[in-house]
């Protein structure tokens, strides 16, 4: 068995699967506390975009969202004129990221709304906007209830990752799958591959467990 | 004479079939420290949380410093309020309130600057500014850089009154301010409470049941009773001489209350 000869390409594929989790992690947040936030706004039409969003990227599968921008897109482009194309990593942060965001926007409202309604009458009582409070006094005080399911959301994107690998990206799914049809060897690669994809998973368990303690901090702290 | 600075008119509150202001007309001057006092669920709170805005009003007019609060002025007579003039309304209030509701993410230092930086404008500087002179008015210098949940109740209290006075507001609301407090953490913040009652300009409204302080400090005394006031008048003749009956049980069963 000459495992070691595969470690190379897979730590490849690690490399691009990595990559891919923390862009799609990152546009993610992003879009979540963008829609989250959205879905609380006094603002209508912020609120009508917000929800549609949450709606749809929830309610469709990840592989039919993922087609659907690397096929669909480039040629309803054409259509309108535009060079809809994108490079498949792009796509795949951006199917990644749009998905897990809507998802994450639900957990950004849940914990926004957690907030005592104490804490917006001060808000209120020292005259901040909507706005301000929201984004100011209730989102900061609902992070840290909010990571232990950014946490699990951020262990399923990096396990989504895998299917990324359909759109005939060098992910560690997607170099596996080479691998096996040169050498055969099932085993030996699958079962490294589960290993890395554990390995990378506790890491970023463990990250997520650092980012917890420190948006928490003001939590613990006793007199 | 001066205008009154608050003028309630008639004003009704309900939550569902219960009427918890029942036609209330209550004014308050300038610079005046007056003293709500009343059973439990007369609608003491009510009161001030109307003053703050955080209540609505169903019926009657609410006039702070010459303006209608609740309302503007329209085309055709009295209209209701846009967001627009109810902020700038609040500006001119304060509020504490009974469990100090501070940010418990932020210093205290940043609960006293966040509202003067991001809602009046003022510069890092002067906000901080600001900020110090009051934390050395309330005794907490040393605070500065805590978070309150390392601090005593007390402690928080007295900094939810800087946070309320870095906004320089004309009213301060105090909704029994000390009621949450052990009581051995009562006094530092009554000393507070009593060194803003005699600042001259600032007109404050006091919710408590600390009789003995009522009486040392406001200027006059409102006995509440199922959302009206029963009975007001100076300290002295309030809590000597009430007329009322049911003010005589109030105060018999809060001054002695294992009879
Ligand atoms: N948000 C609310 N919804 C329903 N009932 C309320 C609400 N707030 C207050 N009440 C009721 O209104 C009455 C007066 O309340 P409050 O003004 O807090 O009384 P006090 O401060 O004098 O004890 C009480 O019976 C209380 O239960
Ligand atoms: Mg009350």
């Amino acid at each position: 068995m000459e495992w070691t000869r595969y470690i190379d390409p897979l730590l490849q594929g690690c490399w691009v699967t990595i990559e891919l989790t923390v862009y799609s992690t990152i546009l993610g947040t992003l879009l979540a506390f963008g829609a989250g936030m959205g879905k609380l706004s006094h603002n209508p039409l912020i609120k009508a975009l917000s929800v549609t969003y949450i709606e749809v990227f929830r309610g469709t599968s990840l592989l039919v969202q993922l087609f659907w921008l690397y096929f669909a897109l480039p040629l309803l482009g054409e259509l309108i004129g535009l060079d809809l194309r994108f490079h498949p990593v792009t796509v795949g942060v951006l199917a990644l990221g749009l998905n897990i965001g809507a998802y994450g926007a639900e957990v950004v409202r849940g914990a926004v709304q957690s907030v005592p309604r104490t804490q917006y009458e001060a808000a209120k009582a020292l005259n901040f906007t909507r706005t301000q409070t929201l984004w100011r006094i209730a989102l900061p005080q609902a992070l840290p209830e909010m990571m232990p399911p950014f946490g699990n959301l951020a262990v399923q994107n990096l396990k989504d990752t895998a299917l990324v690998s359909l759109i005939s990206l060098g992910d560690l799914a997607f170099r596996a799958e080479q691998l096996r049809n040169l050498t055969q060897d099932s085993t030996t690669i699958y079962t490294m591959v589960l290993f890395m994809y554990f390995g990378m998973a506790l890491v970023l368990a463990a990250l997520m467990g650092l980012l917890e303690r420190h948006v928490g901090r003001w939590r613990h702290r006793r007199r | 004479m001066n205008e009154p600075i608050i003028r309630c008119e008639g004003v009704v509150k309900r939550f569902g079939e219960l009427t918890v202001l029942d036609h209330l007309d209550f004014t308050v001057d300038p610079g005046e420290k007056v003293t709500i006092i009343g059973p439990s669920g007369s609608g003491k709170s009510t009161v001030l949380r109307v003053l703050m805005t955080l209540e609505r009003i169903n019926e009657g007019v609410v006039y702070v410093d010459g303006e209608p609060l609740w309302h503007e002025q329209g085309a055709k007579g009295l209209e209701p309020a846009s967001e627009a003039h109810l902020r700038k309304m609040r500006q001119k209030m304060g509020m504490v309130f009974q469990h100090f509701n501070l940010f418990p993410h932020m210093t205290v230092l940043r609960n006293l600057t966040e509202a003067p930086r991001y809602v009046l404008g003022l510069s890092p500087r002067e906000a901080r500014q600001r900020a110090e002179e009051l934390l050395e008015l309330v005794g907490l210098s040393d605070k500065a850089e805590a978070f309150p949940s390392q601090l005593s109740g007390g402690q928080q209290q007295r900094v939810a009154i800087a946070r309320a006075l870095a906004m320089r507001p004309k009213i301060m609301l105090f909704d029994e301010p000390t009621s949450a407090l052990d009581p051995e953490l009562v006094g530092e913040v009554l000393r507070v409470i009593r060194s803003l009652a005699e600042e001259h300009e600032l007109t404050m409204l006091l919710v408590t049941h600390e009789m003995d302080f009522a009486r040392r400090i406001s200027d006059r005394v409102c006995f509440f009773d199922q959302g009206r006031i029963l009975e007001q008048g100076p300290p002295e003749e309030i809590f000597s001489s009430p007329k009322e009956q049911r003010t005589r049980e109030f105060l018999h069963a809060v001054l002695h209350p294992e009879e």
